[in-house]
């Protein structure tokens, strides 16, 4: 036997109350590392983003268009490299409550503007050479079970009527600025479906030197600012925060009924583990009696917690790490691609497990190492 | 010189604001193998001498010395760490822990000792052994009698080969015939491996078995300044 068996033997003495408890840290910590992930997938989308890009969309809001006459106007302002355009399309496939990012998007310009963005070659070429040619991304594809060479059909919301794409090619993402799961087809397209009545939702500029984008902006903005469009214009990482931001109040309300949970949670272990320290009074006497220490007396109490506050824990965090690497929800990853449990959120669990174990071993351990043998024994003889 | 001396011991508590003086300069010893039964009525001090002994107490003033230790002057983790080292305890109620089994039990006390787990497991079978249970390692204090409880409670008090086995009324919630087990397996203790026994007991028959009996009333020990040989 050791000390650890005898720690063991206690937990085990409820078997039940010490799983339920278990399972309430468990059930908590989940909690907590599925809500704080809200607010951590959101700040790290939108730090994503090159320096050298920027976008440029309606001052008002990105549902305005602009001009497609900007584009050689943008070209000209120093700095800027390349200028590339899109749109949001928002058609829908089979389901309308099914959703999935799609847009036009120009396909030279954006493919150059996008290197991270990668395509086979000889996919690319079969898509640049198709008009009615898509490039979705190889979850997209995986989820309905999509081949290269496939037609699928859209229908049009913005754009009203049947539209149908042929699949050319497959892409993958190296930055998490652009996930996989998008439908990207030709801008002519879509200008040529609408008899040229389409315009760009926004600009993408590729810019030589990072450190030029304030100024660049502002000559942008100040360019438009007396047009039927003004435009708003900014680095592709502030573009990304400024769709994130609009979780705002979302991501703080997650975040505190996360903390909530666990303080909940702590009260309910602390209750438990106490009971459990108040109902062995007499053996932790016997104990002292036959020459355990007041610390060792107290780590055992505290190592007691640990195991609950620990074992909870890896099971709650590990759960959601787990589930969360290796399942997309839908209705999730609409609204927030990429939701995965952050790193840090793992150690602040961590963190959490420690002070879990600190409140609800610590008032039977210290009472345990205080306690009078000869009266403690005294209740039980 | 004796293997405890208790000299001019005072011990008082306090209830509320009152004093209450349980011994007023006591003097006692105990011979090393000797084998000794305390008796008196409820109150007379029995359990407080037997904690003062056993370092669960100490004494308000005067000096207790076993094995040429002076153990009144210990701090708290002195006196834990001497108690494992030479005391040996029997309770009334035998408390056994329930989670573990009689040998887990018996073990208890060598946890604290550096002994390797073989050496440990050797050691608890020789203590089961001596009380007669060896075909009982593995079982759960549920699964015992009461007298098989406290012969087990026996084992974990000798297993670490301590200077001292102090019982505090070990027959006091047993039947006759396992008293009479448990007292016999005491006096065994004591000639055949010359344990020192302190017993401190209401029951004549247990009395009976030790070699030297004292009797306390009201913190006075009728036998003044006996020593137990």
């Amino acid at each position: 036997m050791t000390r650890g068996r005898l720690v063991w033997a206690n937990l085990m003495r409820h078997r039940w109350r010490t799983i339920l408890t278990t399972l309430s840290v468990a059930v908590a910590m989940f909690l907590f590392a599925t809500l704080r992930s809200f607010g951590t997938t959101l700040d790290s989308l939108s730090q994503f983003g090159s320096a050298n890009r920027m976008v440029v969309r309606h001052a008002t809001a990105i549902v305005f268009p602009l001009q497609m006459s900007y584009t050689q106007r943008l070209a000209t302002v120093e700095g800027v490299t390349g200028v590339s355009w899109a749109n949001w399309f928002g058609g829908w496939y089979q389901d309308p409550k099914v959703f999935f990012a799609n847009f036009a998007v120009d396909g030279p310009s954006f493919t150059a503007l996008y290197p991270e963005i990668l395509i086979p070659e000889e996919q690319k070429q079969e898509w640049l050479r198709d008009r009615a040619g898509a490039v979705v991304g190889v979850d997209l594809m995986e989820k309905y079970g999509w081949r290269v060479g496939q037609n699928v059909v859209l229908n049009g919301t913005i754009f009203p009527g049947e539209w149908q794409f042929t699949i050319r090619a497959t892409y993958t993402s190296r930055t998490r600025a652009f996930d996989e799961r998008s439908f990207m087809f030709h801008y002519a397209y879509l200008d040529e479906r609408t008899e040229h009545r389409a315009q760009p939702g926004w600009f993408y500029l590729a810019i030589a030197n990072g450190d030029d984008a304030p100024r660049i902006a502002a000559t942008v903005d100040e360019m438009f600012r007396n047009s039927n469009a003004p435009t708003k214009t900014m680095t592709e990482q502030a573009f990304q925060a400024s769709w994130m931001g609009m979780f705002g109040n979302v991501r703080t309300l997650m975040n505190a009924i996360g903390m909530a949970v666990v303080f909940a949670i702590l009260l309910v272990t602390g209750n438990a583990m106490m009971m459990s320290a108040r109902e062995r009074t007499g053996e932790v006497a016997v104990l002292k009696a036959i020459g355990f220490g007041n610390r060792t007396v107290g780590a055992i109490e505290l190592a007691e917690a640990g195991v609950v506050a620990l074992t909870g824990t890896l099971l709650g965090v590990g759960g959601a790490t787990l589930l969360w690497k290796n399942i997309r929800v839908a209705a999730i990853e609409q609204f927030i691609p990429g939701f995965q449990v952050a790193g840090n959120t793992i150690w602040i669990g961590a963190g959490i497990a420690l002070l879990l174990t600190l409140v609800s071993g610590l008032v039977p351990a210290v009472r345990a190492s205080r306690m009078n043998v000869v009266a403690a024994l005294r209740t039980v003889e | 010189m004796p293997l405890v001396e208790l000299s001019d011991v005072h011990k008082s508590f306090h209830r509320d604001s009152q004093v209450i003086e349980i011994f007023t300069g006591l003097d006692l010893g105990f011979e090393a193998g000797s084998f000794t039964a305390i008796m008196g009525p409820s109150g007379s001090g029995k359990s407080t001498l037997m904690n003062l002994i056993a370092g669960l107490d100490k004494p308000t003033s005067g000096t207790i010395t076993v094995g040429g230790e002076a153990i009144s002057g210990y701090r708290p983790a002195q006196l834990a760490g001497w108690r494992s080292r030479h005391v040996g305890f029997v309770f009334q109620s035998y408390n056994l822990l329930p989670v573990l089994t009689a040998a887990q039990n018996v073990e208890l006390p060598l946890l604290l000792t550096s002994l390797r787990k073989s050496e440990r497991r050797e050691r608890v079978e020789v203590a089961l052994g001596v009380v007669g249970l060896s075909d009982r390692m593995d079982h759960y204090p549920r699964q015992l009698s009461g007298g098989q409880e406290q012969r087990v409670a026996i084992a974990r008090a000798i297993v670490s080969d301590p200077t001292l086995v102090l019982l505090d009324e070990p027959t006091g919630q047993l039947d006759a015939k396992s008293a009479a087990e448990v007292l016999e397996l005491l006096r065994r203790l004591n000639e055949e491996f010359h344990k020192t026994i302190l017993v401190v007991t209401h029951d004549p028959h247990a009395a009976q078995k030790a070699k030297v009996v004292l009797h306390l009333e009201k913190g006075e020990l009728l036998e003044k300044g006996a020593v137990a040989r």
